[in-house]
Formats: C-alpha cells, structure tokens, sequence
C-alpha cells in the first residue's frame, strides 16, 4: 500500500490555525492529547486520560448542549475503535456542529506501536459513510488539511474525517492531568462565574 | 405480578415530572420496557433533547459532555448494560462530573430469565466498587421522591448516582 503519509504534529497544528473561542475541543488518549496541548494550552481543550473510547461520546454530549459551537473529537484510531458504536449514534443524533477527527496512524502508538485495525483493512471513513454522515473527508496531504480546518468551522456536519498519518511519535506534551481541574477551567471558560459555582 | 401499591400509583410519570423538575435537557437511553413511558414522554418534548444510544458505554461520556456545555443529562437503562459502563464511570470518577443514571432492574423479583441475574444480582457491588453512590425504589410510591434525591445529590453535589428502581416496581417479565 503506496499512501502519502503526513507528519501528525505539524498537521494538527495547521488543522488548528487560527482558532477562536468558537472552538471547543475533546481529546483522548494519548498523542492526541499531545499534539493538541502542543499547539496552545487552552481551557476549551478536555482532555481524556483515560475512559478509553469516551471521546466521541463525551464531545457529542457537548455539542448538544453547545448547538451554537463548533465542537471537535479529536482522537487516535484506537481510541475510536474502542468506542466505535458511537460512529453512528453520532450520525443518528446528528448534531451539525461536531466533527470528528481521527488522527490514523495505523498503530497502537503509546503501547509500542504494534499495528492496529486500520493498517490490516479497516476503513473508518467507509464505516462514517455507511453511517451516514453527511461528510467525510479523507486528508492526505495540507491541502486536505485546509480544507478540513474550513469545514471544521463551517460546514453543516456532522463532519467525519480520518487524517492518514505516518506512525512517527513526536515528544509528550504532557498537560494538567486531573480531570476535575480540566472540567472547571473548561466550564469557566465556556460558561463564565456559572460554570463553577452551579 | 406488579406489587400491589404499583396499580394505583403512576411511577413512570413520576419519573418524567422529576426531569421536568429537575430541568433536565438531555435524556440518553438504551431502552428497556419499564423506561418506555419516559422515553415516549421525552422524545414528545421539545424542551428535551433525548435519543439512542447503541450501547451504555457511550452514556458516561455523553451525560459528563453535557454537563461540560452546561446542561443536566440523564442516562437510562436496564441492569444487564451495568457491565459496559464500568470503564467509561473512570470519567465521572476522575472528573467529579455528577452523572444520573435510572436503572431498571432485572434478575430478581420473580425473574424468569436466567441471563439476567448476572447483571441483575451484581449491580449494587459492581456499581459502588466504581465509585457511583446507589440509591433504590423497591415500591412504586418511593420512586419519584428517590429519583428527586438522587438527582440532587449527582447535580449539587458532583458524583455519579445511579437509581435503581426494582424489579418488584417494574412486575416480573414473563414470556
């Protein structure tokens, strides 16, 4: 299998170029978080440390509390594997402003980087098209990566999209890891005094 | 067969009043027979946003989401999905989110499938071993001011609640 493979860092870091507060973020376990926390620290990131497969589920909870954001699921193939049943109950709920971004790099990358389901034949975007997204998308290269970042903000989702990226393991970006921190800067962000004294 | 006290007393919409009152906007569901009533009512309603789930699993992380966008969430579901929730609580556990969850009891009031006593006689262990506090209607007229209570201790008080509304509520399901 000939693909042109991208760098993940640098690609998730041109995926979230000028982001605004509009922009509400869940990722998982475990170079997702990674590359997300490496491209700014911002409380509008949540962060799953563990829950494994929570991700999708946990930003669609959001997203339907936040129908006048734009939320991502950011997450590595794994982690959406393990949690695959929400791929269609995201699509038979239907929130039109989440998209789900899958970083592939076909492997188990925090445990050693053994192969994972989309390097021996899975196709996660057929899965989102068989779903029934109303739009998935494929990136293979920056100008995909572009054209994501405008769907992400705009387009009437939700959005599905797999980034193919090579099995390299750029350095941990390590960020607050208590999940009770996290959810109180994040709802002090999005929600103001309310947000932590609800 | 239903206890007595259930005939003349209306739990289901007990239930849907608690939400109502509790001001509850999302509503996840893995349905179950006893929870139709519910689930009927809060799809009806347009103050509600209720729907499917394919598996309990998802219903931590959506209800812990929701309360990030902040909105009250309910997850409801029967006790043989108790099992798939168990890794997913490690969310509301390690992020002191409240999560509520009613479940409606199988595998012991007269049970007629074998099947369900797992999930069923190992709830209230499994439940609390994973950190969520457990309260229980074992009678119809209690359910509503349980489900009240427990609501409050999950919102107020930040921690997963799971309500248990017993298989001698719900009567027995023969096939």
């Amino acid at each position: 299998m000939v693909e042109n493979l991208l760098p993940r860092r640098s690609s998730i870091h041109r995926l979230l170029e000028g982001r605004t507060d509009n922009l509400l973020i869940v990722a998982g376990l475990g170079s997702a978080i990674w590359d997300a926390e490496s491209a700014g620290e911002n409380p509008l990131n949540f962060y799953l440390l563990g829950a494994m497969g929570s991700v999708l589920p946990t930003a669609l909870g959001l997203a339907l509390a936040q129908p006048k954001r734009r939320v991502m699921a950011l997450m590595g193939d794994a982690e959406l594997m393990m949690g695959l049943y929400a791929v269609p109950t995201v699509a038979v709920r239907s929130p039109a402003n989440l998209s789900v971004v899958c970083i592939d790099n076909g492997r188990f990358g925090e445990t050693g980087s053994q192969v994972s389901h989309t390097s021996q034949g899975v196709d996660l975007a057929g899965i989102a098209r068989a779903s029934g997204y109303p739009h998935v998308m494929e990136v293979h290269n920056e100008t995909g990566l572009d054209a994501l970042r405008t769907a992400v903000h705009h387009t009437e989702g939700p959005l599905f999209a797999v980034i193919k990226v090579s099995s390299d393991m750029p350095s941990v970006v390590m960020p607050i890891r208590d999940a009770a921190i996290g959810k109180a800067r994040f709802r002090e962000a999005l929600l103001g005094e309310r947000g932590l004294k609800e | 067969m239903a206890d007595a006290a259930a005939a003349e007393i209306n739990w289901r919409e007990d239930i849907f009043q608690a939400i109502k009152t509790l001001e509850i906007k999302q509503v996840h569901y893995v349905p179950d027979a006893g929870h139709s009533h519910v689930i009927d009512k809060c799809l009806a309603d347009p103050d509600i946003e209720a729907g499917m789930l394919a598996n309990e699993f998802e219903g931590v992380g959506v209800c812990c989401g929701a309360w990030l966008g902040g909105q009250r969430s309910l997850m409801l579901m029967q006790s043989s999905g108790i099992g798939n929730t168990i890794n997913a609580l490690g969310l509301a556990t390690s992020g002191r989110f409240p999560f509520l969850s009613i479940i409606t009891m199988r595998g012991e009031w007269g049970e007629f499938n074998p099947w369900q006593l797992h999930g069923g006689q190992s709830a209230e262990k499994v439940l609390e071993a994973s950190g969520v506090i457990v309260m229980r209607a074992n009678y119809a007229h209690e359910v509503g001011e349980i489900v009240l209570a427990g609501a409050r201790l999950a919102f107020h008080s930040y921690c997963p609640v799971a309500v248990l509304i017993g298989q001698r509520v719900i009567g027995a399901k023969v096939f």
